[in-house]
């Protein structure tokens, strides 16, 4: 038996943002690892020799910097770098190439839609205006609609302020393009599918609802709200793969004097006169702490490491209520070669950036209906992206790895549970998809690795492979993240919280639900906060 | 001088509302009407010798507010009967909601009906009093406009902090979710999720809007309860066209609207008249337009007199209608198993699925392969729709595109309307012999044959970007629009479509304050 | 553009005149505008500079968005769209004009060519294609065609210009006034010359199709030679529009489509453009918006400022007094004037404050040491530099 301030439940990069700021803090912390390794999804594992890559997670763009600064992450190995644009390939020959250099994106969308090139300039103005407010907002604890403490009503008028500052008709455009879907919002910037698709596809990415869905617009700003040294919507990949940054963290935490244990999955959290005190492993080891903080997502939390009997009334049926339904997969493919793109220049800059196999708004849609058909499309969304051009560290010299996810993928199929044959057959799609726009891609294959949210599921352990512990839809955003009255990180047994992607501000490797909560709980044990209170953005 | 106080365009519900209360303060009013009786959506239809329905076949929140101040009941509007809501099953197990009570369904689902219901009537309650209200502008607020915001945050608090916060959840979830929550019948979840859905370009996994559509509906007197009044919908216009009538109001038929007359010198622009399409112009000082936005400012005033993002604005509304119309003459009372009498609101949809792939076509300009439908037979609770012992069965059918990929022609038509047809056979299975007549109305058919853009009932998508003070844009939701003199009264503006005369009413109260 | 080259997006265009540019330009000093290859400069920016003053010069307006705007709709579409009154342009005549959006917020500027009662072009610095096919939504019969690729456009500024294009050959463009536009037939082709500019000085512009666009160019060297004429680039337009006080985007005005703070974005009043805004028009787009301002007043104007000193005043904020204790504006772009011998600046100064004292804090460096000095500034009412010959007609000889 063994006796700590706080138990962190599960090694993702949330819970060892977490353990690291409590750490630093001065509270005793553990942090316990259902795997032999750390990281959640954030990893990268050497699954076959030579190859050592990101496993699910593959880029980042929403870590916090002002985190990333204040845990010094640099020191401890992280280096994020942004990749340069993607290229989209349309059903047919159609390719839209995105470039960073501004002159060369208007003429390539010029080649598409002059209207559409020129439009781009104001979509581009209001996604910023969108993403500032919300950014403002990642590093905050969300306020109690319902409270009239001081903390929250002066919250609430900070949000407030932030809104005036909009202008009025900007406020209602905002509150339009919250709610809308991603079609309806793009349909009043661009004419051009192909473009239309391309900038539609982060409104999907991890997500059980198509282009058309209402609500798909806020997925598209989640998406894009993230950036890399300022650059907003800019995607940036991990040297080494996304491991490199829950091996940072874990530095940082263990610098701090955290312990991390992995091979101690929890069984079960102990509750005592409605009090969390510690954990039970799966060996039957205890662990007694002051505070119990979860990592995992809401659903697993409280519908399997918690008795119901500990919970009040109400709790476990929001629990089995929460939406968190997976509908990702994710292929990971070692290559012999670089592959090569039908219609694609012979451009080393283009070529280091990631491919968009997108097809168009109708494509993605038509794969979303599958979805709910519970079987996969036989025309998925692809997003991939082959990092091994750029980083040395993941693939042996010449050799190259490609990063795969699709949308969608079902957690359950109509026609029985998965099996491995399932499994390799929506590989075989993927494959296939992309051997139509790189003839010969398949010969470049040296071992590959497939993951259905089933598999995402039983490795990591995020319910039904859910890539953002629960949905981002308005019902699970904000105050009302993961239930409504339990927005602040605290959980309805006292002592316990939660810090994973199941919080404000939800999925992404942000740290900052992690951070958060470290926020939260050091107020609560009395400690001087060592979290950053706000982001830096540009105001 | 102006001939006219007040011209209100287009004799709908709305538009006689607002006509009834003008003219009670005293204003000459003119109520023009392209069709030749009025009504709009709402008016009689005699699509077969003998045979009548209106395209809206029943009532559920019209305001009992308005009823009251016009005196309605004393122009003849009669007490009308809620009639059950019936969720068709195959198999005659049918899901029988009536005056608040549940039937049909087994004791978990009964029992959480009882509380589902508590908590959405409660919700319900909540937002009542805005729709009755003009919704102010965030910026530029007097102190009533205050009192406004201040009333919803109060009635919020109210309900207590479980209640509110529960309702800052669930106003936002998809039916879907809604229904999975609480029941396990599929027939009650499509028959309790149906209000949440007819008539917009939303399937029960569209999150955001729908829960919202569902309490609008439960604000009414009946509680979400349909009715058809005495003499069918067409009783309410009567009575409603008599009390403007009474109180000095002018209503000429067969008047279409060619153009709003804009008159503009250095002082800028201001609504004068109207230039009818048979080009007399009738003068007044307000023109009110009861037709739907797009319509309003892209076809009667004309882009040269809007602001260009405005006139872009109003083009996105998203107005496609995806409800199409099915009237069926018959011969004798249709029969559906297990059903006594077809006295109800009857839904057809098996399962929320079944909604959610009828609408999947629709995405796309296809038409379901299986369409949902809600029907209503009038003429057994009003005999007079149909010659002796005969009968008509009235179908709002869903998700039938107003844009059908390769356009609307005959063929498509008849093929969705046989599809619509051997659906209803599945029920009622002697239908098919039954039948003296058919009539299928594509929401292209409605816009061409009602002059709503897209054919869209609510003349403008019922969604939450498209609502409150953002209803139908930001610079038109409290009635007044960007041109002095000009105002809209009908369901494009707050609190949004079906036969409830609040739109009329707020705009008449806008107008007058 | 070929739009089925997929390589399009790597490599800027180049402009039809860009094969004897490419001679001109010894520094190799290229910087791009919407997507061409553009001289920043060519061999020295004050040298250029100082031709455009002193005899003349060309600068390449290829990349300047060309818009035909024709059609029955075409005058009414356009009236509604820009804050001027299109009914009052001339036939061949040129209008400097602004559009706004609703809220009467400044999307762009740019000229309205008249070329027949159905027919216009505008042309403008930014693409304007998405608010253009707005504008024209709705109307029966208007067309707007991005002509950009399919005119070639040379603009020649300076004293000696009128002589040069006489030299050419032009017969009677002495008699153009300003924003006249005059057609000459030229290699089977037709010239098409507008007495305008952006240097403030005497000037015009040429049209050309892209076919004849070289030798449009060598006929004008050639007819040139003996007056002074070269090219300059973009480092010194932007030094002689700055002495005629004319406004660029992006220095004192922010494209509202593109803004995304609330109100960084400018108005005509705010820029000192009220008078292209004619209210006895009843209706333009923001018209409503711009009365109310009218009446309430700008909360910015756009002023010249004549500073004390020789430090440019780049970036600067203006001061209500020498302590530097009450900001009320900012400098949107600063020089020393070779010509007039002045430090001069435009800057944005808040309306109420504009009758009082004004101070810049300027910071300058000095062999990589930072120094900074508050200066008084003196508001002018009149552009830096307007010589006469610039507005008269027949313009004298040099």
């Amino acid at each position: 038996m063994s006796n700590y301030d706080a138990i962190v439940i599960g090694a993702g990069h949330n819970g060892l943002t977490n353990a690291a700021y409590l750490a630093k803090a001065g509270l005793n912390v553990v942090v316990l690892e259902k795997n032999e390794y750390i990281g959640g999804a954030a990893v990268s594992r050497e699954l076959h020799e030579g190859w050592k890559y990101s496993n699910c997670s593959y880029v980042c763009s929403m870590m916090r910097q002002a985190l990333h600064r204040d845990l010094d992450l640099g020191r401890h190995g992280l280096l994020l770098v942004p990749y340069l644009g993607t290229i989209n390939f349309g059903d047919g020959d159609e390719r839209l190439f995105s470039y960073h250099d501004e002159q060369a994106a208007h003429l390539e969308l010029k080649r598409h839609s002059p209207h559409d090139a020129d439009a781009m300039h104001r979509f581009q103005s209001d996604l910023t205006r969108y993403s500032q407010l919300i950014r403002k907002t990642l590093l905050r604890t969300p306020p109690d609609p319902t409270s009239l403490r001081p903390r929250d009503i002066m919250e609430f008028l900070y949000l407030a302020k932030q809104f005036w500052k909009l202008g009025e008709k900007e406020i209602y455009e905002y509150v339009r393009f919250f709610t809308m879907s991603a079609a309806d919002f793009l349909d009043d910037y661009f004419e051009n599918d192909l473009i239309k698709a391309a900038m539609a596809s982060p409104g999907i990415i991890g997500t059980a609802l198509g282009v058309y869905s209402p609500g798909s617009s806020y997925i598209l700003l989640h998406h894009v709200m993230g950036d890399v040294d300022g650059s907003i919507g800019a995607w940036g990949l991990a040297r080494g793969g996304m491991g490199a940054i829950s091996a940072a963290l874990a530095g940082a935490a263990q610098e701090h004097g955290a312990e991390i244990r992995t091979n101690a999955g929890v069984q079960q959290v102990l509750v005592k006169n409605g009090k969390a005190v510690g954990v039970v492993l799966e060996n039957g080891d205890e662990v007694y702490a002051r505070i119990v903080v979860s990592n995992l997502d809401a659903k697993r939390t409280f519908t399997r490491i918690m008795e119901k009997n500990d919970l009040p009334d109400g709790i476990y049926e929001k629990a089995r209520n929460f939406k968190i339904r997976g509908s990702s997969g994710k292929v990971n493919i070692a290559l012999s070669g670089m592959p090569k793109f039908s219609g694609v220049p012979e451009n080393r800059y283009i070529n280091r950036g990631g491919q968009g196999f997108t097809g168009s708004m109708e494509t993605m849609e038509r794969a979303y209906d599958c979805w709910k058909r519970g079987r996969w499309s036989d025309d998925p969304f692809v997003e991939s992206v082959i990092p091994s051009a750029w980083d040395p560290t993941v693939a042996p010299p010449g050799q190259h790895w490609m990063s795969n996810f699709v949308q969608y993928c079902p957690p359950e199929l109509a026609d029985g549970p998965w099996t491995p044959e399932k499994r390799d057959q929506f590989g075989q799609t993927v494959i296939d998809k992309i051997e139509r726009y790189s003839p010969g891609f398949s010969d470049l294959i040296v071992h590959m690795e497939v993951r259905t949210p089933h598999e995402i599921e039983q490795e990591i352990g995020l319910t039904e492979g859910n890539i953002f512990q629960g949905e981002l839809t308005i019902d699970q955003l904000f105050f009302n993240r993961p239930f409504p009255g339990y927005g602040q990180y605290r959980m309805p047994v006292r002592n316990l919280y939660m810090c994973g992607s199941s919080t404000h501000p939800g999925g992404g490797v942000s740290s900052a639900c992690g951070a958060n909560a470290a926020r939260e709980i050091l107020i609560d044990l009395r400690r001087p906060n060592t979290v950053p209170e706000d982001d830096f953005y540009d105001e | 001088m102006a001939s006219y106080d007040s011209i209100i365009i287009g004799a709908g519900h709305n538009g006689l509302v607002c006509a009834a209360y003008l003219a009670r303060s005293g204003q000459r009013v003119l109520v023009l009407e392209a069709a030749d009786e009025p009504g709009g959506l709402g008016a009689d239809r005699e699509f077969h010798p003998g045979f009548h329905t209106p395209i809206a076949h029943s009532v559920s929140h019209f305001s009992q507010k308005i009823a009251n101040d016009l005196k309605l009941t004393a122009h003849g509007l009669g007490a009308a009967k809620p009639v059950p809501t019936v969720g068709l099953n195959t198999t005659g197990a049918h899901i029988i909601l009536q005056e608040g009570s549940l039937s049909g369904a087994g004791t978990d689902d009964t029992r959480a009906y009882r509380e589902y219901s508590r908590l959405m009537l409660r919700f319900a309650d909540v937002l009542k009093p805005f729709w009755q209200k003009t919704m102010p502008r965030i910026g530029m607020n007097n102190f009533s406009d205050l009192a406004t915001f201040a009333h919803i945050g109060i009635n919020l608090r109210r309900i207590g902090k479980k209640d509110m916060q529960e309702f800052l959840r669930v106003a936002s979830l998809p039916v879907r979710d809604l229904m999975d929550e609480y029941f396990d019948n599929d027939i009650l979840k499509t028959t309790l999720g149906w209000d949440g859905l007819i008539g917009a370009k939303l399937a029960p996994r569209s999150p955001n809007s729908a829960v919202l559509a569902m309490l609008y509906r439960l604000a009414g007197e009946s509680r979400g309860a349909h009715t058809i009044p005495v003499g069918g919908v067409n009783g309410l216009i009567d009575a409603l066209s008599k009390s403007a009538m009474a109180s000095g109001a002018e209503i000429r038929c067969s008047a279409e609207v060619g153009h709003i007359l804009i008159d503009g010198n250095a002082d800028g622009l201001t609504a004068k008249g109207v230039r009818l399409a048979n080009g007399d112009t009738v003068t007044a000082d307000r023109v009110i337009s009861a037709a739907d936005p797009q319509r309003t400012f892209l076809d009667l005033v004309g882009v040269e007199y809007l602001d260009i993002g405005f006139t872009n604005r109003i083009r996105r509304l998203r107005c496609d209608g995806y409800v199409a119309k099915l009237h069926l003459a018959l011969d004798s009372a249709p029969e559906f198993e297990g059903l006594q009498q077809a006295n109800g609101r009857m839904i057809i949809a098996p399962d929320l699925d079944a909604i959610e792939f009828a609408f999947d076509h629709s995405k796309y300009g296809e038409c379901p392969d299986s369409p949902v439908m809600e029907i209503v037979v009038p003429s057994i609770n009003e005999p007079s729709v149909a010659p002796d012992g005969k009968h008509v069965l009235s179908a709002h059918v869903m998700y039938v595109p107003y844009q059908l990929k390769g356009g609307w022609n005959p063929t498509a038509r008849d093929r969705v309307c046989e599809r619509t047809i051997d659906t209803i056979a599945r029920y009622a299975p002697g239908i098919r012999e039954q039948i003296v007549h058919q009539e299928f109305l594509t929401p292209a058919d409605l816009e061409r044959q009602y002059r709503v853009t897209g054919g869209h009932w609510h003349h403008t998508e019922f969604a939450m970007d498209q609502m409150l003070m953002m209803r139908p844009t930001y610079e038109a939701a409290q009635y007044r629009t960007p041109i002095p003199g000009l105002f809209l009264c009908a369901a494009g503006c707050h609190p949004g479509g079906d036969i409830t005369g609040q739109a009329g009413h707020n705009a008449a109260h806008e107008i007058l304050r | 553009m070929n739009e089925t080259d997929p390589y399009a997006g790597e490599r800027l265009k180049k402009s039809p005149f860009y094969l004897r540019q490419e001679v001109l330009n010894i520094r190799n000093a290229w910087a791009a505008w919407n997507g061409y290859k553009f001289a920043e400069y060519y061999y020295d920016t004050e040298y250029e500079y100082f031709c455009v003053r002193n005899t003349c010069g060309t600068y390449d307006i290829c990349p300047m968005q060309k818009y035909e705007i024709q059609g029955r709709d075409a005058e009414v579409m356009l009236n509604r769209m820009v804050t001027r009154d299109v009914t009052k342009i001339g036939l061949n005549r040129v209008a400097y004009c602004v559009w706004c959006t609703d809220d009467g917020r400044m999307i762009d500027d740019g000229t309205i060519f008249k070329l027949a009662s159905d027919k216009f072009m505008l042309t403008c610095g930014s693409p304007c294609t998405a608010w253009l096919e707005k504008s024209a939504f709705g109307f029966a019969d208007v067309t707007v065609t991005d002509v950009t690729d399919e005119i070639a456009a040379l603009s020649l500024q300076g004293p000696t210009s009128c002589a040069v294009l006489k030299k050419m050959g032009l017969d009677g463009i002495d008699t153009a006034k300003p924003f006249d536009i005059m057609h000459f037939p030229f290699h089977g082709d037709t010239l098409m010359v507008s007495r305008t500019g952006f240097s403030g000085d005497l000037g015009y512009e040429l049209w050309i199709s892209p076919t004849v666009a070289l030798d449009l160019w060598d006929q004008l060297y050639d007819a040139g030679e003996n007056f002074g004429i070269q090219p300059y680039g973009e480092a010194a337009t932007n030094m002689t529009r700055l002495e005629a006080a004319f406004i660029m985007p992006f220095m004192e005005f922010n494209e509202a489509l593109r803004t995304v703070n609330f109100e960084h974005d400018q108005t005509p009043f705010e820029l000192n453009l009220g008078w292209l805004v004619d209210f006895d028009k009843p209706h333009f787009s923001g018209r409503r918006a711009l009365l109310e301002e009218q009446k309430r007043g700008p909360k910015y104007t756009l002023t010249k400022l004549d500073i004390e000193g020789n430090k440019p005043a780049e970036g600067s904020y203006i001061y209500k007094d020498k302590r530097c204790t009450r900001e009320i504006g900012y400098v949107t772009s600063a020089m020393w004037s070779p010509s007039v011998k002045a430090n001069i600046a435009l800057a944005m100064i808040k309306t109420e404050h504009l009758e009082g004292e004004l101070w810049a804090e300027i910071y300058y460096e000095k062999e990589l040491r930072q120094y900074n000095r508050v200066v008084r500034c003196t508001r002018k009412q009149k552009p830096f530099w307007a010589p006469a010959r610039a507005r008269a007609t027949p313009p004298p000889d040099f």
